[in-house]
């Protein structure tokens, strides 16, 4: 009899303290976000995981959504997929979070994708493949630009200078073989034609070989697709082979450490790039300028150097918490909805129109066309 | 069958638990991992703690088994039954084809041939995009089913899968304990002896080598359709390494301790993550103590530990007692 007796006072137990638990969460918007804050994409996880901390502890101090409070539930994914996976169905399944926004890399996100689905959790994804809102999945969410919408806009830019035969050289990574797939697809829809097709290892250190074959096409201008290190070796090169086509770069490389890496061989280097890194060279006029800069100098007071991931993840919440205000509830179903129903919504990546069919709901001018002059960055379009 | 008294705890345990907590994260989710981590772990076993063949490839066949499966059924809409056969005979192949001229090497040359082995696979995955999906990874894998019942849920993929587990772990404690299982562990003791007493250690180590990527390539179709989603970084050279430590850190040449070491190591993480940042740290610490003080293993050295307390008992009982003999099942 004793020992039934503890059974049933462990179990009273337990089930208060459930009880509690639950009313907690009752009490606060619960946000789940898994992260690569280590690993090799621990430049997207890292600035995302300090913008979602920092403008949470804001939203809280300036008395939360709808008076409840935001709790952020973190998991670092390390970049891997079959991590990613697990950690999503912990937020689901253990944390039981309302709404989530991570995912820093294309392929985190597209394991996920499935689970989230079947789950009927809104996902707002902080990674870059076309993939993930094409087709669209009723649960799936993205802020940052496509490299389908880079390629277009820079295709766009060599058609206005009366460019048509263009060498391509990319790496190996995800994002460079995605924003090769996508330049092949796109470039006959500017009258492009892509003379050349080179790609390098990702721990490469010399690109010479690939680009003396680029020097004896007929190619009009170099397009590289690429992410780390890669670029900007391939810039150097570039300038000691002594080749003065105009060089095109994506916005991969939308950071300064690739100048500081290229140094002078960067200069007149185009690229496409969201307005977070020219934010005090927009006009006043520009609506998203605000924005901007209050992002840009919060980020940097508090952690430094400002890159446009962070500004994914800033995007991904405040769309997530104003929908959440707006539904007047945690419902995922209602979220779902008012997150979809997204219009005029001004973040650091552009100003954002969701509808069913358009799980991102950014134009193509919602990057700008760069230059790098004397060292730093000058908008050109 | 005093062998498998141990099997029929497992069984017991591994399959009481989700009639216990059938909708407990940690039994169906954490759970279905670690019973893949075991598979795995045990396979590598044979080879590494048996054999003493050194493996720093085997996330390689595992990779083949799951991208065999997805793309058989994505691309070519095949059954998923026969994508996982599918698998199974092209591992076979290949490791058969491998094991001679890798197996031929001995210590560091042969860790380098399988370090190899298990890279250019990962290479192969990433880089055929056209049939693989590159290094964003391949979706849409459909569930399996079994005459009707569709493995759909998380607990019914924990069904699955712990049974797959237990077949492994029945097969593995059965082949240890036929003359193959004394071949293998004469061959560990010394190639030449083994040799001397009649073992042809060629085919003994060819066979050996084939089952492990064989299982290897089952546990990845499973995981293929169970995550749904199959990407690169999944089959690294990292996991390869994972799977060591999990055969090192449970012990070697223990099939339980294979197992204790795939879930040491799959709930670890799951349940230092309240630490954040600090984390890995902890994880490590945790990780070196153990090594420090249990050097041939967890399994074992708790094995040994708990021997040690029983002889004390004895002693004092009476010296006419003795220890009650363990079967030969130690670390060699």
């Amino acid at each position: 009899m004793k020992i039934h007796k503890t059974v049933s006072m462990l179990t009273a137990g337990m089930l208060l303290s459930l009880g509690a638990i639950t009313a907690l969460a009752g009490d606060t918007i619960k946000v789940g976000t898994f992260l690569a804050v280590t690993g090799p994409a621990s430049f997207l996880g890292d600035p995302e995981l300090k913008t979602l901390q920092m403008y949470i502890d804001e939203v809280n101090a300036a008395g939360g959504v709808d008076g409840k409070m935001v709790e952020l539930i973190h998991y670092d994914t390390g970049g891997n997929a079959k991590e990613a996976v697990n950690f999503v169905k912990r937020l689901i399944q253990k944390d039981k979070v309302d709404v989530i926004v991570g995912g820093s890399t294309s392929g985190t996100t597209l394991a996920v994708m499935p689970l989230v689905d079947s789950s009927k959790v809104p996902f707002i994804s902080l990674a870059g493949a076309v993939s993930i809102i094409h087709p669209v999945q009723k649960w799936t969410f993205k802020t940052p630009h496509t490299d389908a919408m880079a390629a277009a806009k820079i295709f766009g830019d060599m058609q206005r200078r009366g460019i048509t035969r263009v060498a391509l050289i990319s790496g190996s990574g995800g994002f460079d073989k995605s924003g090769r797939a996508q330049s092949l697809e796109l470039a006959p829809q500017y009258g492009i034609t892509i003379v050349s097709d080179e790609s390098y290892g990702a721990k490469d250190t010399d690109m010479t070989a690939q680009l003396t074959k680029i020097r004896d096409t007929d190619a009009q201008a170099i397009l590289n697709f690429g992410f780390g290190t890669g670029p900007a070796i391939v810039t150097k090169n570039v300038r000691q082979l002594g080749i003065t086509l105009p060089l095109y770069q994506s916005h991969g490389v939308a950071s300064k450490k690739y100048i500081e890496l290229a140094g002078d061989a960067a200069e007149g280097v185009r690229l496409p790039a969201a307005a977070l890194l020219v934010a005090d060279q927009l006009p006043d006029s520009d609506p998203q300028k605000a924005v901007l800069v209050a992002y840009k100098s919060k980020f940097e007071t508090a952690h430094g150097d400002v890159s446009t991931f962070g500004g994914h993840a800033y995007d991904g919440l405040y769309m997530a918490l104003e929908a959440i205000d707006r539904a007047n509830s945690t419902d995922k179903a209602k979220v779902r909805d008012e997150i979809e129903k997204t219009t005029g919504f001004i973040g650091t990546g552009g100003i954002f129109n969701m509808s069913p069919t358009d799980h991102l709901g950014l134009g193509i001018d919602a990057f700008k066309m760069l230059e790098i002059k004397n060292g730093d960055w000058t908008i050109i379009q | 069958m005093s062998y498998l008294r141990g099997f029929y705890l497992l069984t017991a345990a591994a399959l009481l638990l989700p009639l216990v907590f059938p909708d407990n994260y940690y039994v169906t989710v954490v759970g279905v991992t670690a019973a893949l981590h075991a598979i795995l772990a045990v396979s590598l076993n044979l080879l590494m703690g048996y054999a003493g063949q050194i493996s720093l490839g085997h996330a390689g066949f595992f990779g083949i088994g799951a991208y065999a499966s997805a793309i058989l059924t994505t691309r070519y809409g095949w059954n998923p039954w026969p994508a996982i056969l599918a698998g199974l005979v092209l591992t076979g192949i290949i490791a058969f084809a491998l094991a001679r001229p890798i197996l031929r090497l001995k210590g560091h040359y042969l860790a380098m041939a399988t370090l190899g082995l298990g890279i250019i696979i990962n290479i192969v995955l990433v880089q055929t995009g056209e049939l693989t999906g590159g290094p964003d990874g391949l979706g849409g894998i459909p569930t399996l089913s079994l005459f009707g019942w569709n493995v759909n849920s998380d607990l019914r993929w924990y069904i699955v899968i712990v049974c797959v587990m237990l077949l492994v772990v029945w097969l593995a404690l059965n082949i240890i304990n036929s003359r193959s299982g004394r071949a293998l562990r004469a061959l560990h003791g010394s190639e030449v002896a083994a040799e001397m007493m009649g073992i042809n250690t060629t085919a003994t180590k060819t066979g050996v080598f084939v089952l492990a990527a064989l299982i290897a390539s089952l546990a990845g179709s499973l995981f293929a359709y169970q995550q749904s989603f199959v990407s690169p970084d999944s089959f690294s050279f990292f996991f390869s390494i994972e799977l060591v430590t999990m055969v090192v850190l449970g012990g070697m040449a223990s099939t339980y301790g294979a197992i204790m070491g795939a879930v040491i190591l799959t709930f670890l993480p799951e349940l230092l993550v309240v630490f954040e940042e600090y984390e890995v740290m902890i994880f490590g610490a945790i990780l070196m103590l153990m090594m420090i003080f249990l050097p041939q293993g967890l399994f074992v050295g708790i094995q040994s530990l708990l021997r040690r307390v029983g002889r004390n008992r004895s002693e004092l009982a009476g010296p006419d007692t003795g220890e009650p003999e363990e079967s030969g099942r130690g670390a060699a």
